[in-house]
């Protein structure tokens, strides 16, 4: 059962607003400020905004190195938290939840390096006649300059730290890193932890940030950034003819995940149920998704599998929808083989086309609003879609939300490298 | 919701012990170091000048020829992990797509693939050239740096460096399509992967994993970052062979690593079916966290790995006395391995004083993300062979360590082994195994 969601993400640092945003057709796209990127082949991204850690958390000193990804997820599960009537920052909490069985599974990123001592202390120490580092003298300028928080801060494990000094849980506690697939990957398998019976309540979600200059600069290196510069706000388009990338974004989701014994007994609100999960990999290329979309197949296959429903129950598909031209494609051809009669009839919809592409976060935030259009029975829109791409011919349901009857969900995410994961929800019903 | 037995099947390292898990078991046993000054780079100007390094290693001789050119896509992690695997599903006697030769008997679709890495640092050599050209005036001109440094940087840096790249190599070379994930907790990401590979059989997803975990820390930033946390040993520079010393009163800190442990999980009545040699079964595992704001050190009393250890005995169903050996984390690091002593006192009551705890690191190295995996396949080896080696560099005591340490090498049965492991970040896990009997 989910019952609880928070997110900080491009367009809001809370669910309503970002909800509010996307039925509006808003976006989070802007041109980047965390640093310099004007001569960058993209010049542009989806930042959170206004955000401030010390507004969610009593003790902002426990978490002042966070890296930004900590920090957002900090914030989304401060909402989510609250949302479930889980008591935080407290050594007695009143909330009937055993520390040793309330676990966290986060998809979570690495954190950026510190980029001044990180690139001043190659400048100094690299000798240009013979292309070799001196190593002395990087040792020199790098202990100088780096910290040994600002370094901490970079691993992929803290944005879990984070949230269990936070939140005191002493379950099971894992973080995973699988790319653009790993925090529905991470929501999929806090799901089993809970099914297995070694938690009663998972806080599982993402928290990533890669807007950085290296982060930049692999994307961009790999052609896979929108570089529409001049058109900022129409860059993430996914399924047109026009696309030419994804706008890269940052952010924290979390869904606090429990059973459906403990909701009750808790009292607690029951927002959907997660019923099916599958994973994958595609074993074909390291730069390339499989051209029959053999692993994207084979993880929603699974998913249905383990959710005990047919194809034609599902009423929605959040699409991983990152607007390049490979994804876009072989995701199309994943949803016609599995979904057969019905696949140009499922309403599948992009909200990256307003959010952007969160890296890790992605899958969490994208399983929130999956939730929400089974609350409201609404159907986010995918925006910028003008100029459909003939080959793709599902129901992306194009620049307008739309109201339909929503009780079963599916999110799809797929990861350069090959990892694909698949979570599917459904309303709850007594 | 299904509750399969899982058993491992197949063993596969690359140490600073050597590139076989066997070189890595006779090493331990001998009482060998991997641990000597580091060669990677010049490490004069560091204040930690040791490691644990893999030694005669080229990659190419662990990849089909027709995979040859993604070489150049391998950062050293993605290279150590590819030859554990290479070892380890061989060692199960499966033939995949990999094998020259043979009938492929591995079900593809049906094989998991779940990793431990570590966060991939970047090599700044390779980024040396484009870095020096975004420089005006001796200072690093991001400007610069968007219009010509970007443009020298390789096209597939960034694939290099991603944690999952690891799992995806290893899939792509022995054709692994099931469920795939990479767990990313540092020191514990080794004994998380297992732990998560033997849910994915127990529930039925797959009905055999490729698990384990690699991580390759001989690299200047991922030292630096461990110096500049003090984690890293401050002395013993002149004395790698005694660096390394868990649980020891001259101890000075960690000394780090790099290396890979892969291990084959399947499902025992699978496994029996195909007549495989099954090592030992995976009866528990326990997870939790340390929760300390100085996230870089365990909690004084070490109750989050504790608390992991009594979760693990408790799913394998058996009291600490049944245990016939501890492999700790033990990283040498003083107030870390007092505090896991305390954990491991408070697990095992009064079998602290005759349950014999080996710490493999002294040997070894710290080898990150590895660490855990590589324990497991100690475990296994020592079950074997009814054999726990003598410990090395654990002279005298540090105060507070109230240990049996395996002074002398001990011959008798092992039927239950526990492993655990901790990290900086909070994550512990931990594992018992119960020998094989058919």
């Amino acid at each position: 059962m989910i019952t609880g969601l928070g997110l900080v993400c491009p367009m809001g640092n809370d669910v309503e607003t970002v909800w509010q945003g996307m039925l509006a057709g808003k976006n989070g796209f802007n041109k980047t400020t965390i640093f310099d990127a004007s001569t960058f082949p993209s010049q542009f991204c989806a930042e959170v905004k206004d955000y401030d850690l010390s507004k969610y958390t009593k003790n902002p000193e426990l978490h002042k190195h966070s890296n930004r990804g900590s920090g957002f997820v900090i914030g989304a599960t401060v909402e989510a938290c609250k949302q479930a009537k889980i008591d935080i920052e407290t050594e007695r909490p009143g909330d009937g939840i055993d520390r040793r069985r309330m676990g966290i599974y986060l998809g979570a990123g690495e954190g950026s390096v510190d980029n001044d001592a990180f690139f001043d202390a190659v400048v100094k120490a690299w000798d240009v006649n013979s292309n070799q580092m001196n190593w002395d003298k990087w040792a020199q300028v790098a202990f100088g300059k780096m910290t040994a928080m600002r370094e901490l801060e970079q691993e992929p494990n803290m944005p879990a730290a984070h949230v269990a000094m936070l939140t005191g849980a002493r379950g099971p506690t894992r973080s995973c890193l699988t790319a653009c697939a790993a925090s529905t990957q991470a929501a999929g398998e806090a799901m089993m932890m809970i099914r297995k019976g070694a938690a009663d309540v998972m806080i599982a979600g993402g928290a990533h940030s890669m807007i950085h200059p290296l982060g930049i600069t692999g994307f961009c290196r790999l052609t896979a950034l929108s570089t529409r510069n001049d058109s900022i706000e129409t860059a993430s388009r996914p399924f047109t003819a026009s696309r030419d990338g994804f706008v890269i974004g940052e952010g924290g989701a979390v869904l606090i995940l429990e059973s459906l014994e403990h909701a009750k007994k808790r009292g607690a609100k029951i927002l959907a149920e997660v019923i099916g999960y599958g994973s994958s990999s595609d074993a074909f290329r390291v730069t390339d998704m499989h051209e029959d979309a053999r692993g994207a197949i084979q993880s929603l296959e699974a998913a249905l599998k383990d959710s005990g429903l047919s194809y034609s129950q599902v009423d929605y598909i959040s699409t991983h929808g990152t607007s390049t031209s490979e994804n876009d494609a072989i995701e199309t051809k994943a949803i016609k083989a599995v979904f057969k009669d019905k696949a140009k009839s499922i309403p599948a919809s992009s909200v990256k086309s307003m959010m952007g592409h969160l890296i890790g976060a992605t899958g969490a935030a994208e399983l929130i609003t999956c939730v929400l259009a089974i609350r409201d029975n609404i159907v986010p829109p995918t925006m910028n879609l003008n100029d459909p791409d003939p080959a793709l011919d599902l129901d992306y349901v194009p620049n307008k939300p739309r109201r339909c009857k929503v009780d079963i969900a599916v999110n799809e995410s797929f990861g350069f490298g090959g990892q694909n994961d698949v979570v599917i929800i459904r309303r709850f019903e007594e | 919701m299904g509750s399969a037995r899982v058993v491992i099947t197949g063993i596969g390292a690359v140490s600073p012990l050597g590139n076989s898990s066997s070189e890595l078991w006779q090493g331990l046993c001998a009482g060998r170091c991997g641990i000597g000054r580091i060669g990677a780079f010049e490490p004069s100007g560091f204040t930690c000048r040791v490691a644990g390094e893999v030694k005669d290693f080229k990659i190419r001789d662990y990849i089909p020829k027709t995979l040859r050119k993604n070489t150049k896509l391998m950062s050293r992690d993605i290279e150590l992990s590819i030859a554990a695997a290479k070892e380890a599903l061989a060692d199960a006697g499966f033939v995949t797509k990999a094998n020259e030769t043979g009938q492929v008997n591995m079900d593809s679709e049906r094989t998991a693939i779940i990793l431990g890495a570590g966060l991939i640092s970047c090599d700044l050599v390779e980024l040396g050239p484009a870095i020096a050209a975004s420089a005006t005036d001796g200072k690093f001109d991001i400007r610069k740096w968007g219009k010509d440094g970007l443009e020298l940087v390789t096209p597939l840096w960034l694939l290099k460096y991603l944690p999952n790249m690891l799992a995806c190599h290893i899939g792509i070379i022995h054709d692994i399509q099931g469920p795939s994930n990479t767990i990313t907790c540092a020191e514990s990401s080794g004994l998380l992967a297992i732990s998560e590979a033997r849910d994915i059989i127990a529930r039925g997803d797959s009905d055999a994993a490729l698990t384990g975990a690699a991580e390759a820390k001989v690299n200047p930033i991922v030292m630096i970052r461990q110096m500049l946390l003090k984690r890293a040993t401050s002395g013993y520079n002149d004395e790698p062979d005694k660096a390394s010393r868990p649980f020891d009163a001259q101890a000075k800190g960690s000394v780090f690593g790099e290396g890979a442990g892969m291990v084959v999980l399947e499902n025992l009545e699978r496994a029996e079916a195909r007549g495989a040699k099954v090592y030992a079964e995976i009866v528990g595992t326990g997870e939790s966290n340390n929760i300390n704001a100085e996230y870089e050190r365990l909690e004084a009393d070490g109750k989050g790995l504790q608390v992991a250890m009594e979760k693990a005995l408790s799913d394998a169903g058996i009291g600490p006395e049944q245990l016939d050996l501890v492999i700790p984390h033990g990283t040498g690091i003083p107030r870390d391995d007092i505090a896991e002593s305390k954990a491991l006192e408070a697990v095992l009551g009064s079998g602290i004083k005759n349950i014999p705890v080996f710490p493999t690191k002294s040997m070894v190295s710290n080898t990150g993300a590895a660490s855990g995996a590589i324990d497991v396949i100690a475990a296994v080896c020592a079950m074997r062979d009814g054999k726990i080696p003598a410990a090395k560099n654990c002279d005298s005591p540090a105060k507070g360590c109230n240990l049996n340490i395996v002074k002398e090498q001990i011959e008798k049965e092992i039927k239950y082994a526990l492993c655990c492991s901790y990290t900086y970040g909070g994550q512990v896990a931990a594992i018992v195994l119960k020998k094989y009997e058919q």
